[in-house]
């Protein structure tokens, strides 16, 4: 029996939503809408039981400095601490990774044509821990081991939607080739629409976010070849995040998913909140 | 043959590519030094002692100084890097944002629980409302 990747997961990971845990104050009147959306979502992954998630992020200069800034890193550690990003690190469990199918993970990616660079030390921000409490609530430990893929979308060029496509469809090979019988989730994280920086910042594109959704469902070959400069003029600077979405569509089965949980809410802070659970059929 | 860059017309937008980086290089990894609880204490001790023992241009400093968030964009610092001032200085990043927007804190928060700043108008250099 090999591994197989059972589901996706897809979601936003601004930060405040983070602090909002951590603080206790999901139940104020701002955040109450925002957690409603994932509490499905939270019965729905307790009963999934997953071994592993490979979790598609992006680190936001907390792991890399412009001194290093690489496409595609994948965590090879045995752990991975959270981080501090300027507010002191979240008061989170660490991140159990699993080095051994990374490794496997890795070469396999890597001889498929997928240059990654490959992190035995990182500390993992934001983008990785606000997902696992959207989804896990708040555990003395993570209930599942967890890769972190951490794709640069800070410095532009990020990687295209349609190269983040492949590269999902190279991890579905990649997980099928390991032998052991893991149930394996691939989260793709980030976006969706929202602009942090200049006077534009705030903007929100509903009708975007929206048909981005449909077309991640129906039409990810068709959504993959989306230009960069669509999501930046539509979806807002930091919007491109969302070409990570891609990596976990691809690396579900060519047979159309079933749509387990579908969100939407705006605002959490800056930013428009979405969020999608397909399973393979 | 130039480099296609084909985001320049989007309004009040900076994108971050190579070029903004090369300008920015030492202000931001002067920002990634905030990650460290030691160093957001002495910055805050003397912040322009701190900002000198950077290679960093004196407009660039300057910027920092007076919290200039969209002047220092325009000097190549990348906003996940800036907010680490805005946390040293106890800023949540809708405040930062906010601070770019020309908006009080209150009209900008108010706008987002609004829905946001439509797109509409904000596409292209020239229909910005």
């Amino acid at each position: 029996m090999s591994a197989r990747i059972t589901a996706s997961v897809y979601t936003s990971h601004v930060p405040a939503i983070g602090a909002a845990i951590d603080h206790g104050r999901t139940a104020e009147a701002y955040w109450r809408p925002l957690f409603a959306g994932y509490e499905a979502s939270k019965a729905w992954l307790a009963a999934q039981r997953p071994d592993v998630v490979f979790l598609v992020y992006n680190d936001h200069a907390s792991a890399f400095s412009l001194e290093l800034i690489p496409t595609f890193a994948i965590g090879c550690a045995a752990g991975f601490a959270p981080a501090d990003e300027g507010w002191g690190a979240r008061p989170v469990p660490a991140v159990e990774g699993h080095p051994e199918f990374a490794a496997h993970l890795a070469q396999s990616l890597i001889q498929d044509d997928f240059d990654l660079t490959i992190v035995n030390r990182m500390d993992v921000d934001h983008g990785l821990t606000v997902p696992l409490s959207l989804l896990c609530g708040q555990p003395a430990a993570w209930p599942f081991r967890v890769i972190p893929f951490a794709v640069n979308v800070v410095q532009y060029p990020p990687p295209s939607g349609r190269r983040c496509l492949q590269l999902g469809r190279a991890l579905r090979r990649a997980v099928a080739s390991y032998d052991e019988p893991l149930d394996v989730q691939v989260w793709g994280t980030g976006g969706m629409s929202h602009q942090l920086q200049g006077p534009r910042a705030g903007l929100i594109n509903r009708e975007f976010d929206n048909a981005f959704l449909d077309r991640l469902i129906a039409d990810p070959d068709g959504l993959a070849q989306m230009p960069h400069v669509d999501y930046l003029r539509e979806a807002g600077s930091e919007g491109i995040e969302l070409v990570m979405w891609l990596i976990a569509r691809g690396a579900m089965a060519d047979a159309p998913p079933r749509v387990v949980h579908r969100f939407y809410h705006v605002p959490a802070s800056n930013t428009a909140v979405g969020h999608l659970i397909l399973e393979n059929t | 043959m130039a480099l296609d860059k084909p985001y320049k017309d989007i309004p009040g937008t900076t994108v971050f590519d190579a070029e903004q980086s090369r300008k920015g290089y030492h202000l931001n990894q002067f920002c990634m030094s905030l990650m460290k609880a030691e160093n957001r204490a002495r910055f805050k001790a003397d912040e322009r002692a701190y900002l000198d023992a950077w290679p960093m241009t004196e407009e660039q400093k300057q910027a920092v100084l007076a919290r200039d968030l969209n002047r220092c964009i325009a000097l190549g610092g990348n906003i996940y890097f800036l907010a680490k001032i805005g946390a040293t200085d106890g800023k949540s990043f809708l405040q930062m944002a906010g601070s770019m927007t020309g908006m009080t804190e209150d009209e900008y928060r108010a706008m987002m629980l609004a829905g946001g700043r439509p797109i509409e108008g904000n596409r292209r250099v020239g229909e910005m409302k």
